[in-house]
């Protein structure tokens, strides 16, 4: 392997991407959307849940109880209804999704020491969302009542029940449970995986296609030469999605980076290149860009997507499907980004991973070397 | 050069799922020679040229250039020579500039030697002024003489150019031919292949292939000897017209159309003429002049060829 060789084929090939506004666009453009879509769009927070509420009591007491959910940032009041037609109008038009109804004897069961049901109606269309709502719901009448309970006990001098567990929680790393800090870290490995492999899966391929390739062989540039040299350009343009990424996440959405810039760098750039490594396989073995690019979209983008632990949590998923996410190389950089980010763990924490991502990247490669032929067949 | 031979060829072959593309060629090229390989499309010419270059494993026989062997040296073979392919090799979206400067980049040519070289290789392609221009904007002939200039960038020892100018217009096929004599000067040796008959006379030797089997090589000279028949040129006011009917009356012999010239080869002249006569003058088709010619390389082509399928 000669330095300068590589060095040509690194120069020429920055000089395509140059001219090239499409792989460019590709490259920077397609990234900064993801960035802002995933940003703004998805989040898997549930709060200001819709309200629709009928009390039947009207009492100071009933009103005080949903002044807790309407005070909160959980909750926020659709509309009073005065009857059910009211509140199955406002569910199936989706304009609230909870329905409290106090029945009009809740103050004075209340006052005789006795339960007073309240009925929640909830619309499971959204399983997800309507399991945190029903949670809260929970949690605010639970906190009403042990006040109402308090109450009663100072108002008939006793001593109050002492609670049996007092639960005292405290939220690590991301006390908000903002799921924007758990989606971004995964999203930069995401990007950069779809990206680059995406970029590379076409190069050689166009080469063969345009019949540049045949010219190239018959010089005595070895594989592993045009290999490299075509991975560089790509590498940069990485390299700037990372910078990009981190960026946007540091200034725009605030997702705060605790860990080690550096860490981050050099392990971002080791999975980069086998990113950018199966992009470049794929274009040895198919030798068409069409074929390349998209195999490169599904052998890269669907399983980042779904099986990198990115959205969807690994330990949620069927065994079979957890056995094939080792295999997913956007798998072990989410862990790692999100290691980095919001728990500021270094390598002594990450080295298992750390050392996937590296036999990753140089199986890859290595394939990619072998599988490259100097001769037309 | 220490070799004998800068290219030797011995029974090579190859088979594409089935297919012969070539078989059992054997020849062999001196150094400093112009060596023509001329056939019609899907002879086998690209198929032979590309596994001299080392690009293509033949499935049969051996080769060598300049001594290597084209298979078990095939990197070594890739040093001593400059290929260019049939179709535009070079980047379309890279200046003319760009384009030599990555040649020059791969053979690590230096600094100073570099510029004097491109200077020399633009100057006599008469591309000079195009330097910053967008190879893919070049015409045809510009884009050939580019593709030389890239493959001369490194001083090879054996040149090897398929159909280098096919599509070219008549103008600048004179060029690139006279830049080939040049460099014949510098001692290249030079393969080329071609389906344009008339530039075998340009070259030292000639191969002639067809269905991937050389029928015969030698140089244009000897090649004339090999025709044992005689050529009647005839001219007439409908050569078409009479093309199809010397074809369907005169069994015996090949007729070629070349322009408005029709070539009849025979080995009996006297009674044929008379024959050719009689038989457009039945038709009404007006015989402006028929004369025996000497056998141009085309004829030899066409009358190898027809003993060969016969």
């Amino acid at each position: 392997m000669k330095i300068h060789r590589i060095r040509a084929v690194a120069r020429k090939e920055f000089l395509h991407v140059i001219r090239d506004p499409r792989s460019l666009g590709m490259g920077i453009a397609i990234p900064l959307l993801l960035l802002f879509l995933f940003g703004y769009a998805l989040t898997l927070d549930v709060d200001r849940v819709s309200l629709i509420v009928w009390d039947q009591d009207n009492t100071p007491t009933s009103r005080d109880f949903l002044s807790r959910f309407t005070g909160s940032r959980y909750f926020s009041l659709h509309a009073p209804a005065t009857n059910y037609r009211d509140i199955e109008h406002a569910i199936d038009t989706r304009n609230a999704l909870v329905a409290i109804v106090i029945p009009h004897d809740f103050t004075g069961r209340l006052d005789s020491g006795r339960d007073a049901p309240v009925q929640v109606l909830v619309d499971g269309t959204d399983s997800n969302t309507a399991t945190i709502a029903l949670g809260y719901a929970e949690a605010v009448a639970g906190e009403w009542s042990r006040s109402v309970v308090l109450k009663q006990a100072l108002r008939g001098g006793e001593r109050p029940l002492p609670q049996l567990v007092d639960l005292r929680p405290r939220i690590w790393y991301n006390s908000d449970m903002a799921s924007k800090n758990y989606i971004f870290p995964g999203l930069i490995a995401v990007i950069m995986m779809v990206i680059t492999a995406l970029l590379t899966s076409l190069t050689v391929a166009r080469e063969w296609e345009t019949g540049t390739m045949e010219q190239l062989i018959s010089t005595p540039l070895q594989g592993p030469e045009i290999i490299i040299g075509k991975l560089v350009p790509y590498f940069v343009i990485g390299l700037l999605d990372l910078l990009l990424s981190v960026l946007v996440g540091r200034f725009l959405f605030d997702v705060p980076l605790r860990g080690s810039l550096w860490l981050l760098t050099g392990l971002s750039v080791i999975f980069l290149i086998s990113a950018l490594s199966i992009g470049m396989l794929i274009s040895i073995v198919t030798k068409s860009q069409l074929l390349a690019s998209q195999l490169a979209l599904v052998a890269t983008m669907l399983p980042s997507f779904l099986l990198s632990g990115f959205m969807f949590p690994i330990e949620n998923m069927p065994p079979p499907l957890q056995v094939m996410t080792h295999i997913i190389s956007a798998r072990y950089l989410v862990i790692i980004l999100r290691g980095i980010y919001l728990k500021d763990v270094g390598l002594d924490v990450l080295y298992g991973e750390a050392a996937v991502l590296t036999l990753f990247g140089g199986v890859v490669i290595t394939l990619a070397i072998l599988k490259f032929r100097k001769k037309i067949t | 050069m220490t070799a004998p031979h800068a290219i030797r060829v011995e029974n090579l072959g190859k088979q594409f799922a089935g297919v012969t593309a070539v078989d059992d060629v054997s020849f062999s090229v001196a150094p400093g020679e112009l060596f023509g390989l001329i056939g019609p499309d899907g002879a086998g010419k690209t198929t032979t040229v590309r596994m001299l270059a080392s690009i293509m494993d033949p499935t049969a026989g051996d080769a060598w250039v300049t001594g290597r062997h084209t298979v078990r040296e095939a990197e070594k073979v890739k040093e001593d020579i400059s290929y260019m392919s049939q179709r535009f090799g070079l980047y379309p979206d890279l200046t003319v500039q760009e384009n030599i400067d990555f040649y020059a980049d791969i053979y690590g040519i230096g600094k100073k030697e570099r510029r004097e070289r491109i200077d020399r290789l633009l100057a006599f392609s008469n591309l000079t002024p195009f330097r910053q221009r967008l190879a893919g904007k070049l015409s045809g002939g510009m884009k050939q003489k580019l593709g030389l200039a890239c493959a001369l960038i490194h001083t090879p020892a054996v040149l090897f150019l398929d159909e280098p100018t096919n599509g070219v217009d008549p103008v600048s096929r004179r060029d690139f031919w006279r830049i080939l004599h040049q460099l014949l000067e510098e001692g290249v040796t030079i393969f080329v292949t071609t389906a344009y008959l008339d530039e075998a006379d340009r070259c030292h030797r000639v191969g002639l292939i067809d269905k991937g089997r050389l029928l015969a090589c030698d140089t244009p000279a000897n090649l004339r000897k090999l025709m044992k028949s005689n050529i009647l040129e005839i001219i007439t006011t409908d050569s078409r017209k009479a093309v199809a009917l010397l074809r369907e009356k005169l069994t015996g012999e090949s007729i070629s159309l070349f322009g408005a010239r029709i070539h009849v080869t025979t080995a009996t002249p006297e009674p044929t003429a008379s024959r050719i006569s009689s038989l457009l003058r039945e038709e009404g088709i007006s015989l402006q002049s028929m004369r025996e010619v000497e056998p141009n390389l085309e004829d030899v082509f066409v009358s190898v060829l027809s003993e060969e399928r016969r």
